[in-house]
């Protein structure tokens, strides 16, 4: 038997299927583990949803058939936030404010920064602090 | 003992020794100063970080019937227009035309004249719209047309103050958030922000302006551009160590260099929330080794920098002038410093990863023969201090 696996996911929703409960059938029907960094669902509007889900991988693949069958865009690159390497200026400002490390300065003599978008969740205090824009959300 | 003649002579046929100041100090301590005093003809510096005190003199050439602009706005950011008729000067904290500013504080500042300036060099279109009264010359009393880089007469940076020799560590001893052109600093010194690239940085590395002056070369975002002026605020009577290297922000260098020869990943618009519109220049002085002390010089390394912490929340904006610590480049480049028995996090807003790019890009035009080093017209001053502004109730 295989051990459980975490995915990261980016759920677009168009304005049609905002209102159905999707989380819970992931939860009920394919018994996954929900974690959700970062959801904007209103009713009548476009949705969007960044969330671990965790469980065995087969389980994961039949609820992202099962997700199919909406008219949902997965994204399972997961970022709901993206760096641009060639907007960064590699200053360093944010590290100081990233809270999981997921932009950092792997090497002290070269201080590049490098982002690291599994250990990202998306509390978006990078795009607050970056003076220059390298740091951008989808929604 | 060398001559800046007979360096240029051995960079003009490719036979030039060169290496960046962050490579010379391990090579020095290998094989001595002597020795690479020597071997070695020139040291390169660098640094990229926001510098408020730039802008540029753009010359638009004259439309059919002429304008002698009195106004002008450039894709809605306003220029100066008190010179010459079509002559206009951009600043690059000049905000866009209706921006709310601080109105909804912190305010966002998306663009203004830091980023006109980027998608300038960037070879972007850009909006000019002018107004005018009309004279009998120059009739036209409004202008409005698209326009790249391309399309100017000249396009000049002009920069009244760029790389500071040294300066604050900015930390914020209140109980509320600051957003500054620091960056932003959370409440009760939960962390700390510096803009310096150190042990790279031109003015740390000639700390006595000995090769450094009006009239030297420099590398500015690209091009072969000049130091013209002491900067504004230079301040070379300051507080020094043993080795000479100031203690707070002293020295200042005025740059000017042609903007159509600028690469625009070496300017950046900058936006800090709060606080304002700002540009991110990168600029890499060549130091020639004219003698074993200003090798020395060269050799001077993060851990013999010290940096003075101020409080952003009170005291720079009261300026009393108290410095809670005093900190060194070696620390803050650890990501975190010890102030008051207290560690706070620090992060930094200027990039010594692009600096190193530009200390080695500037390193391989010199080997190439493209770039000589140049001794200064003039030297910059050294016993002069800041003076305050003096609010007087009446003239006198």
């Amino acid at each position: 038997m295989s051990e459980p696996v975490t995915r990261k996911l980016m759920l677009f929703f168009p304005t049609c299927e905002c209102e159905k409960p999707i989380i819970y059938h992931l939860v009920k029907d394919y018994d996954l583990l929900v974690n959700v960094f970062r959801a904007k669902v209103t009713p009548k509007e476009e949705g969007y949803l960044v969330l671990d889900v965790t469980g065995m991988e087969a389980n994961i693949d039949r609820a992202l058939d099962y997700l199919r069958t909406f008219n949902i865009t997965i994204n399972d690159t997961g970022k709901g936030l993206t760096w641009d390497e060639k907007r960064c200026c590699h200053c360093g400002h944010c590290v100081a404010f990233c809270p999981t490390g997921a932009l950092k300065i792997p090497d002290p003599a070269t201080r590049e920064v490098t982002f690291d978008g599994e250990a990202c969740i998306e509390c978006l205090a990078c795009i607050r602090v970056c003076p220059y824009g390298a740091c951008v959300s989808t929604f | 003992m060398k001559t800046y003649a007979e360096i240029n002579a051995k960079i003009e046929l490719g036979d030039a020794v060169v290496m960046t100041a962050d490579e010379i100090m391990d090579y020095v301590d290998r094989k001595g100063i002597d020795a690479v005093a020597e071997e070695v003809d020139v040291v390169t510096t660098a640094t990229f970080g926001p510098m408020c005190s730039s802008g540029c003199v753009l010359n638009f050439g004259h439309s059919q019937p002429k304008i002698r602009m009195t106004e002008a706005w450039i894709a809605d950011v306003p220029a100066y227009t008190g010179l010459a008729a079509v002559d206009v000067y951009l600043g690059a904290t000049q905000l866009r035309h209706a921006d709310p500013a601080n109105m909804d504080y912190p305010g966002e500042f998306r663009y203004g004249g830091g980023h006109v300036i980027e998608d300038l060099i960037a070879g972007k279109t850009l909006q000019l719209f002018a107004l005018s009264y009309g004279t009998d010359e120059y009739p036209r009393r409004e202008i409005r047309t698209y326009f790249t880089i391309h399309d100017l007469n000249q396009a000049i940076m002009v920069n009244p103050r760029n790389c500071y020799q040294n300066y604050n560590v900015a930390i914020n001893d209140s109980d509320r958030m600051l957003h500054t052109y620091m960056g932003q600093l959370e409440p009760n010194r939960r962390n700390a922000n510096y803009c310096s690239a150190g042990q790279l940085s031109p003015l740390l590395n000639d700390p006595l302006y000995e090769t450094i002056g009006i009239g030297t070369r420099v590398w500015l975002a690209g091009a072969q551009g000049h130091v013209y002026a002491e900067g504004t605020q230079h301040a070379g009577g300051c507080e020094r160590t043993e080795g000479g290297v100031p203690m707070e922000g002293a020295g200042t260098l005025a740059l000017t260099g042609d903007m159509k020869e600028m690469r625009p990943e070496f300017v950046r618009g900058a936006s800090f929330k709060g606080y304002g519109v700002s540009l991110a220049v990168g600029v890499g002085i060549p130091i020639p080794i004219l003698n074993a002390d200003v090798l020395r010089r060269t050799c001077v390394r993060d851990s013999e920098i010290m940096a003075p912490v101020v409080d952003y929340s009170h005291d720079y904006p009261e300026k009393t002038g108290r410095v809670m610590t005093r900190v060194s480049y070696a620390q803050l480049r650890t990501g975190e410093i010890e102030v008051e028995g207290q560690p706070v996090r620090v992060g930094s807003l200027s990039s010594y990863h692009k600096a190193l790019e530009i200390a080695n890009l500037l390193a391989d035009e010199i080997r190439r023969g493209d770039f000589l080093v140049s001794e200064p017209l003039r030297k910059l001053p050294r016993d002069v201090a800041m003076l305050p502004l003096d609010i007087r109730p009446e003239p006198s």
